[in-house]
């Protein structure tokens, strides 16, 4: 069972060896387990407060600071940060605190979204392919290798600029786009996941405790739903911890290059694009969503780090 | 396994197109001065009412035929286009992974030979700052600083310029020093930590123990017997992240405006010029395959253990 949670259980020892009326008691230690060698990654921990404040920022921060995002006072403009705009304005005068504040729910939203669908179609893929063998797996195992060598920058690109204008028919301006990133994020980025969980399941299933489930009866859906999958899960919270990260570039990258939602949304990475052309004038205004773009990936990508410690040993990387 | 996989590659993106919502005669048909009937022999000429696979089995052949269709918007052959881009890009390209190379092994090796050391863990925190920063925001501060701020390097990059010779040399370096910079520093620091692993993966090895009992210097163990036998995996890994490279690539050659592929494609889609994003998207995954193919047989090649049948 390399990397899997339960697989440190039996190499700690005396936890196994407990009466059947504590079974309940292995659970609660092994997160504390867990959670005892996530804390020894010192800038994990750090990171973990740093991403707890951006998030709580971005929830509550329109409750405290109710300047309005869309207010153009050109009297202000390419103000740098003073007291009643903390973060400065833009070209517009428009607070770039507020803006920073809505375009930080989208950023974040699109990454763990975009994660969700990733880790749906790889643990989906990775879970057949794993279960079925022969013929079903050589071909979803086919698919994924040709998804791996997909240029995935410009069929990003290529898939906003032809279904932008539908979608955002379909479901309005916002709604819309942030469906399909979400799902065009989500739908390139499943490989990693679907080779880990189906490498998880090979090794997993031939296992005793597999043998014992099937023994007793267990069909193949319980099989995988009860079985497999929970023992999987370690280093899929891993990958999907560090594909929030991954989303969260993306998605700023599509905004940056002027295709990701509408202008008048004021994602980071749009703030950027738009704040390009006054480099010289108003730096603020460029390197304050980079740096929140910086600060955010950087603290999920430690967090990734810490995580793998703590869930799954055995991998260097 | 080449073939199959372009072929594959082929088929998703024309499907992509195919799917899209809108007609490449759309505007014609809204234009009340062309009659219903052009339109309809237009589109019968073009075949655009044949069955999907029908049309995709034409642009195939068209493509193998290097017939790439026609730039709307520059009026050129889309061919033509791509070749004068490419060079640029791939210069750029080559550079920034020749930069991440030069950093990264050197790095990950001093870092793996001594795992968990304050060198290590310095090195490790700024692989994982270089891989977190976007390239676009690193372009932008490289820009601020170096251009506007110290005015020491040219920030809008220029194909065709008058000089010749070494002044023209050391004017292309110069412009393309940020560039190279920001692609090389991202790509390396993803890079450190895979030569890093590869190396402790190596360390722990009997013939190394071995090695060094004979009393060979620590050096030699490390250059000759460590080295040696950690960057095999990692050639692969150089050819597995290109894609990634590929989307840096394009951002990079956005903000500096330089002329190649990406900016190309970028500005292709912003003016609707399908011909050419559909054939660039195809250069892109066919570079992609190329270099993968190219890893294997090196793969093969450096480590004999490993046969292909």
């Amino acid at each position: 069972m390399p990397g899997s949670t339960p697989a440190s259980l039996i190499a700690e020892g005396p936890e196994v060896f407990r009466a059947p009326e504590l079974v309940a008691g292995p659970r609660l230690s092994l997160r504390r387990q867990a959670w005892r060698r996530f804390r020894k990654h010192t800038l994990a921990v750090a990171s973990l407060f740093i991403l707890g404040f951006l998030v709580l920022g971005v929830v509550v921060g329109p409750l405290l600071w109710r300047v309005p995002m869309g207010a153009i006072d050109l009297s202000a403009m390419l103000q740098g940060p003073l007291l009643d705009h903390p973060f400065g304005t833009n070209g517009l005068g428009q607070d770039l605190l507020a803006r920073m504040i809505f375009g930080g729910r989208i950023s974040l939203a699109v990454g763990v979204a975009a994660m969700a669908v990733a880790v749906g179609i790889g643990v989906a893929v990775g879970a057949i392919a794993g279960m079925a063998s022969g013929r079903v797996d050589a071909a979803l195992m086919w698919l994924t290798d040709l998804f791996l060598a997909l240029p995935q920058l410009p069929l990003l690109l290529l898939l906003m600029y032809l279904f932008r204008g539908a979608l955002r028919a379909a479901f309005g301006d916002e709604g819309g786009i942030f469906l399909l990133i979400v799902v065009v994020i989500g739908g390139l980025r499943w490989m990693s996941l679907a080779r880990l969980v189906r490498a998880q399941f090979l090794s997993l299933r031939e296992k005793e405790f597999i043998e014992a489930a099937r023994a007793l009866g267990a069909s193949r859906a319980r099989l995988m739903l009860r079985h497999l999958l929970p023992n999987a899960l370690g280093p899929v919270i891993v990958a999907g911890t560090i594909e929030v990260a991954n989303a969260i570039i993306i998605e700023s990258t599509l905004s940056f290059l002027g295709l990701g939602f509408p202008p008048d949304v004021p994602t980071w990475g749009h703030m950027l694009y738009d704040a390009q052309q006054y480099l010289d004038s108003a730096p603020h205004w460029a390197l304050i969503p980079g740096a929140a773009i910086f600060l955010s990936v950087l603290s999920i990508n430690f967090i990734g780090d810490g995580l793998r410690d703590a869930l799954d040993p055995r991998r260097v990387i | 396994m080449l073939i199959p996989s372009l072929l594959g590659i082929s088929v998703i993106i024309y499907t992509i197109l195919a799917l899209a919502p809108g007609d490449p005669f759309g505007q014609l048909l809204t234009n009340p001065n062309v009659p219903a009937a052009v339109v309809a022999s237009l589109r019968a000429k073009f075949g655009l009412d044949d069955p999907i696979w029908l049309r995709y089995l034409h642009w195939l052949v068209a493509m193998l035929h290097g017939d790439w269709g026609f730039s709307f918007a520059s009026r050129i052959n889309v061919s033509t286009l791509i070749l004068e881009r490419l060079p640029v890009s791939l210069a750029i390209l080559g550079a920034a992974e020749l930069l991440a190379i030069l950093i990264a092994i050197p790095v990950g090796v001093l870092a793996g030979t001594r795992p968990y050391s304050i060198f290590d863990k310095i090195a490790n925190t700024l692989a994982f700052v270089g891989f977190s920063l976007p390239t676009f925001f690193t372009g932008l501060v490289l820009i601020l600083i170096f251009s506007i701020r110290l005015n020491w390097l040219p920030f809008v990059f220029q194909s065709n310029m008058s000089s010749t010779g070494l002044t023209w040399l050391w004017q292309n370096i110069l412009q393309s020093i940020m560039p190279v910079t920001v692609l090389g520093l991202f790509q390396g620091a993803a890079l450190v930590r895979y030569v890093r692993a590869s190396v402790l993966d190596v360390v722990r090895l009997d013939y190394v123990t071995t090695a060094r009992a004979k009393g060979i210097g620590e050096r030699k163990v490390i250059m000759r017997h460590i080295v040696r036998n950690a960057l095999i995996p990692v050639v692969t890994l150089v050819a597995v992240q290109l894609p990634v490279v590929f989307g840096g690539a394009i951002i990079t050659e956005q903000i500096f405006r330089i002329p190649g592929m990406g900016s190309l494609l970028i500005s292709s889609i912003l003016s609707d010029d399908t011909p050419v994003v559909m054939a660039i998207t195809f250069v892109y995954a066919v570079l992609v395959i190329v270099f993968n193919l190219i890893a294997d047989l090196l793969y093969a090649w450096l480590d004999p253990r490993i046969a292909y049948r």
